[in-house]
């Protein structure tokens, strides 16, 4: 209780805090505020923002809702990027507490392929992944976690290192608790928060490369994402710029306050501990 | 041996197995995607039934899947990455080709957040939880934030499109006839935003990083005794703060250079250079999976020899590595590999 409230002291964490909230609440709520399709036509095209006040952002070239699809597309990005983030920290701990747990080969192998996922640029092995598999949102998501789970098998395996050496797990042991049985119970529980820790830039990394990919054209295309808003405002850059524009500027608020927010959590329980 | 060869043999035979993995990864992805060497071949040249039956028999494809594995080493090894469809030639030639343009443009951007993001660590560090840092910091964050293509496409409309001081897109200017150094300032035009929307984006890590060595470097009793000494508040700044928190920086330089080249794909669609990241993109649309697989190859290949340089760099900066085993260990586990007994408390 006290770590929220120390979260909610720092600018950081207080301003991020209000940035993803604000978020969460549109992506829930936007069938509500626009229940009609937002890949439906609204108005005339290519409608500046602000002219129109029942279409406040304006329309784009084929007359579709600007604001309707920004709200709709904080739907996409923010389930993409929130599944892809769980399942890379659940595959990371898993793999990590595997590898430092069994030691010798299997240890061995798990952090060369580890090292191999982490060799390839994972924009481009997204890219790949979802080029041959073929665009929907559950590959996307499977996609972005590819290449993120690597981060938390690396942290996950070494907090085990230290925790499996703890004299409770000795007595776990000692009681005859089945090794696997100790490994995920005992442990894994324990060595979570530092790889929690780590899931805000997860979550940030997976927003990007998932406006990256909608961006090439490798998004779900049956729902508004805001890459995909900005390639096509792309192609009238000239007269409507505010079309790219728009939606990237949705983009930088949502991972700016996912930024904001893991700031804050570091500062929470770094003060915990008494690292100021 | 010098310990800087004894490093490199090290590094060289621990990036073997992962290399390798990366092979098998790539070799299944391009069964998952159906569709063989021989069908792309005759897909780009034409040939019947025969033809196919006999290439197929030739190039060993009407083999086992282990057999096919086998032999897509072999190739490798003699470096052929394959046939590209969509371009009709060798593989390897078209990489080859667009390969010095990204690295031209990520060298360029990398010099920029580089020397523009250590500088801004060191104002940032300088007086850490000043006014100033903490400015710099969450203004480095807001950077970080930005997506790239979509800052290549702002910086396009401001000073492309409106203000007209640069060329849109391209490398450069197409059939101009220029050559030496008016080609080269040229491509220097180009290239002003492309490097500064890469740039701009990674030079968050490097003032971050800057910045907390610092902050780490101010608690060091070396900086007390600078102090006592009397020294101007600038030359402990520069010469014993700054100094010592560069070596993390290097780190860094090596950790990104893949998350660039994966960012290259989306500026150089953007700008429409022909680099390797606009070749994945290429490869993408025309469904020309054996290209796209080999440029991804290629790029690991081109992170591990990143990698290598910059751990060599790292040994020459510090030369407490590779002497003594405690250290070299230490070492070891910072760059993400674990000596047989280390990490584990006794």
């Amino acid at each position: 209780m006290n770590t929220l409230r120390r979260f909610f002291a720092t600018p950081e964490g207080a301003a991020g805090a209000a940035i993803l909230g604000m978020l969460v609440l549109i992506a829930l709520f936007a069938p509500l505020l626009f229940p009609q399709d937002p890949l439906s036509i609204a108005g005339p095209p290519l409608l500046h923002p602000f002219t129109d006040w029942s279409l406040p952002l304006g329309t784009d070239r084929l007359g579709r809702d600007v604001l309707a699809g920004i709200v709709h597309g904080a739907r996409t990005s923010l389930a993409v990027a929130l599944a892809a983030a769980l399942a890379s920290i659940v595959v990371g701990a898993t793999v990590g507490t595997i590898a430092s747990f069994a030691g010798g080969l299997v240890d061995e192998a798990l952090m060369r392929l580890v090292d191999a996922f982490q060799t390839v640029p994972g924009f481009l092995l997204a890219l790949a992944f979802v080029s041959i598999v073929g665009p929907s949102l559950a590959v996307v998501v499977v996609a972005i976690a590819l290449s993120a789970w690597t981060g938390p098998a690396r942290i996950a395996r070494a907090e085990v290192l230290s925790i499996r050496e703890r004299d409770y797990v000795a007595a776990a042991r000692v009681i005859g608790m089945r090794p696997s049985e100790i490994a995920f119970r005992e442990i894994l529980p324990n060595a979570l928060p530092p790889v929690l820790a780590l899931s805000a830039i997860i979550v940030a990394s997976a927003i990007l490369i998932e406006a990256a990919l909608s961006f090439l054209g490798l998004g779900d295309p049956n729902r508004v994402t805001w890459g995909g808003m900005i390639a096509e405002g792309r192609t009238v850059l000239r007269s409507a710029p505010y079309l790219s524009i728009i939606p990237g500027i949705a983009l930088v608020l949502a991972v700016l306050g996912v930024y904001l927010a893991g700031e804050g959590i570091v500062e929470a329980t770094a003060a915990r501990r008494g690292y100021t | 041996m010098p310990r800087a060869l004894i490093l490199l043999r090290r590094r060289l035979l621990t990036a073997i197995p992962v290399l390798l993995l990366v092979v098998i990864g790539t070799f299944f992805l391009l069964e998952a995607a159906g569709g063989d060497a021989v069908d792309a071949y005759i897909a780009s040249t034409g040939g019947d039934a025969g033809l196919i039956e006999q290439l197929r028999h030739q190039w060993g494809l009407d083999q086992s899947a282990g057999a096919r594995l086998a032999a897509y080493l072999w190739a490798l090894a003699h470096l052929d990455l394959g046939w590209s469809v969509s371009f009709s030639r060798p593989i390897g030639e078209v990489i080859a080709e667009r390969l010095p343009n990204t690295l031209l443009l990520m060298g360029s951007a990398t010099a920029l957040s580089f020397g523009l993001g250590s500088a801004l660590g060191i104002v940032a560090g300088a007086r850490p939880g000043s006014l100033r840092d903490r400015a710099l910091s969450i203004g480095s964050l807001a950077l970080y934030a930005v997506p790239g293509f979509w800052l290549g496409l702002v910086l396009t409309v401001i000073f492309a499109v409106q203000l007209r001081w640069l060329p849109l897109s391209g490398m450069e200017t197409i059939a101009s006839g220029k050559t030496g150094l008016a080609r080269a300032a040229d491509i220097a035009r180009h290239l002003v935003l492309p490097v500064a929307a890469l740039g701009f984006i990674y030079l968050a890590l490097y003032l971050r990083t800057m910045r907390a060595a610092m902050a780490e470097a101010w608690r060091q009793d070396f900086v007390l005794a600078a102090k006592a000494r009397g020294l101007l508040r600038r030359r402990i700044v520069l010469i014993h703060v700054a100094r010592n928190a560069l070596l993390p920086l290097v780190t860094v330089l090596g950790v990104q250079s893949a998350a660039m080249l994966g960012g290259s794909v989306v500026i150089e669609t953007v700008f429409s250079i022909p680099g390797l990241g606009r070749l994945a993109q290429e490869a993408v649309a025309s469904r020309d999976t054996p290209l796209l697989l080999g440029i991804i190859l290629v790029s690991a290949v081109l992170v591990i020899a990143i990698n290598l340089v910059v751990d060599l760099v790292y040994a020459m900066l510090d030369p407490r590595i590779g002497r003594d085993p405690g250290k070299l260990q230490g070492f070891r586990m910072r760059s993400g590999y674990r000596g047989k007994n280390s990490g584990e408390p006794a």
